[in-house]
């Protein structure tokens, strides 16, 4: 299995990135993966999905989805995407350290 | 004597109520079903309407017709269930009460959720044939569409059958052909996910199939804003969130899902869309144990399709008869899911997969069967037989010899099992 280093840690993650055990992130490592995503500095709106999508992971076992943020997250889609260009629950999950949201089957 | 209520009067309804009437005696337990119509459609024939090859009249029966004798038909809104008290309340203002209650309400759609999906352009230039009267008004605007930009596309997911958008793709591919001016007519699939469907298999086998026929594939585009053509000459345009624009003269747009309506009245028996978690293995709500749900009702992560809601059935009726015994509940269902895509030109290819493994290629059930993700008449033919199966053997509930809940793992390409094996 692939491992990346962020915040001086090795961590486990799958082949497109994600961390595949969630108790190894830190709130350190977010800042670095997301410049790896292209999105700079991390502000206060983007903690607020990026700590919803952690505690409805803990809560569910699986992240949301962008509709469903949009509809419980307390910030609309529309600013998901302008929080989170490039697919908003996919760039999220892998900045919060959890796995790619199930949504779509 | 048990009563149970089974909310819904369609696939999953209808053949959980004929499998356990067969199942109880009358003096054992009364079986009511309740939906606010008494229209029940082939959903999977409403594809073939847009095309002049289905009739909607010949698509529907009605819902009571469908059930066994001694099952009770009620036709009435539902206003929400009280999961607390046993209690399902009606519109009509008639309360019912349940030993045990199955909800198969399915899934409706939003339209309204999306941007300029309910605006004036609605059954003018944007459509869909996800109802009996989208899918008619799609037909007299397809008959007079000489050529320009047709777009098909989904919102996103979860909708019913995931494959349908694609299908239509490949029909109007047929169509355009047939009447000569394929080459007037653009055709672009748009849909939000990386590819042109959800696992990697079948999603290498359908993007080929879109471009050998000339379809362009626009892939992660989530639709916010539908703007409908204005004045001739202006065509309509998709607008995606991230701010990306594909034109159209003509959209088909699939509208994004929810449960139905009543659910979010409910408390607790809903997540945020209103689908009803349950254990995705024994199909037991997790609102309270006496509680059951199945086909595009369930939060489960499988398709919303027809034969989901078939093998969920036999499941489902045996854990509610251990229930109502105070037996354990057999986790058995595996997620089993399977379809016939159309792919045009008479023929259709057939995708079988579970919560484990993706759609492969090979043949089922078994070697000797149909084959899997290859364009053949065979399985055209198996899928337009279907209609007929659907009315008189999947609806009433009977066993099919060979096709088990359970998906058979043989005759199916596995990819390579662990490496260093020959």
């Amino acid at each position: 299995m692939p491992t990346a280093t962020y915040a001086g840690h090795d961590v486990s993650v799958n082949d497109e990135g994600f961390l595949t055990d969630p108790n190894q992130w830190t709130e350190e490592m977010a800042s670095q993966i997301a410049r790896a995503e292209g999105i700079g500095e991390l502000t206060p709106r983007h903690w607020q999905v990026i700590n919803f999508m952690r505690a409805q992971y803990r809560a569910k076992g699986t992240g949301p989805t962008v509709r469903v943020l949009g509809k419980t997250s307390g910030v609309t889609i529309k600013e998901l995407y302008q929080l989170f260009p490039k697919g908003p629950a996919k760039t999220a999950a892998k900045i919060a350290g959890i796995p790619k949201p199930r949504g779509c089957i | 004597m048990k009563r149970i209520v089974i909310v819904g009067g369609g696939t999953g309804g209808t053949l959980v109520a004929n499998r356990l009437r067969r199942a109880y005696r009358p003096e054992a337990a009364e079986i009511v079903v309740v939906d606010r119509d008494d229209r029940h459609v082939y959903q999977p024939g409403l594809l073939f309407v847009p095309f002049g090859l289905a009739d909607v009249r010949r698509l529907t029966r009605p819902r009571w017709r469908q059930l066994r004798s001694g099952i009770s038909y009620c036709q009435a809104g539902i206003d929400h269930v009280d999961a607390a008290s046993d209690q399902v309340y009606l519109q009509s203002g008639t309360v019912l009460g349940y030993d045990v209650l199955i909800v198969a309400t399915g899934a409706e759609l939003l339209p309204e959720e999306t941007d300029g999906l309910t605006g004036p352009g609605r059954q003018k230039d944007v459509f869909t044939f996800y109802t009996p009267e989208g899918a008619e008004a799609l037909r007299q605007a397809l008959d007079g569409f000489t050529g320009g930009r047709l777009v098909v596309g989904m919102v996103d997911m979860p909708i019913k059958c995931p494959v349908a958008p694609l299908e239509f793709c490949f029909l109007a591919d047929d169509y355009f052909r047939r009447r000569g001016i394929r080459d007037r007519v653009d055709l672009t699939y748009i849909t939000p996910l990386d590819g042109a469907f959800t696992k990697p298999v079948a999603s290498r086998e359908l993007a080929g199939l879109l471009a050998d026929k000339g379809i362009e594939l626009v892939a992660e585009f989530s639709t916010g804003t539908v703007q409908v053509p204005g004045p001739p000459g202006t065509g309509g345009r998709l607008v995606s969130y991230d701010d990306r624009v594909v034109p159209f003269d003509l959209a088909v747009m699939v509208p994004l899902h929810g449960g139905a309506a009543y659910v979010n009245r409910s408390p607790g028996l809903g997540d945020e869309l209103g689908f009803i978690p349950v254990d995705p293995r024994t199909l037991q709500a997790k609102v309270k144990p006496n509680v059951f749900a199945l086909g595009d009702a369930t939060d489960v992560p499988a398709s919303k399709a027809g034969s989901v809601a078939h093998f969920e059935g036999e499941v489902l009726a045996g854990n509610v008869r251990r229930f109502l015994a105070g037996e354990p509940l057999a986790a058995c269902f595996d997620g089993h899911t399977n379809c016939f895509v159309e792919t045009g030109q008479g023929k259709a290819l057939l995708i079988d997969f579970n919560y484990d493994t993706e759609p492969l290629t090979g043949h089922y059930p078994g070697r000797m069967g149909l084959p899997l993700l290859r364009p053949s008449r065979l399985n055209h033919l198996g899928k337009l037989a279907f209609q007929q199966f659907y009315w008189h053997g999947l609806l009433p509930g009977r066993d099919i010899p060979g096709i088990r809940p359970a998906m058979p793992a043989r005759g199916k390409n596995h990819p390579a099992a662990s490496p260093g094996r020959g």
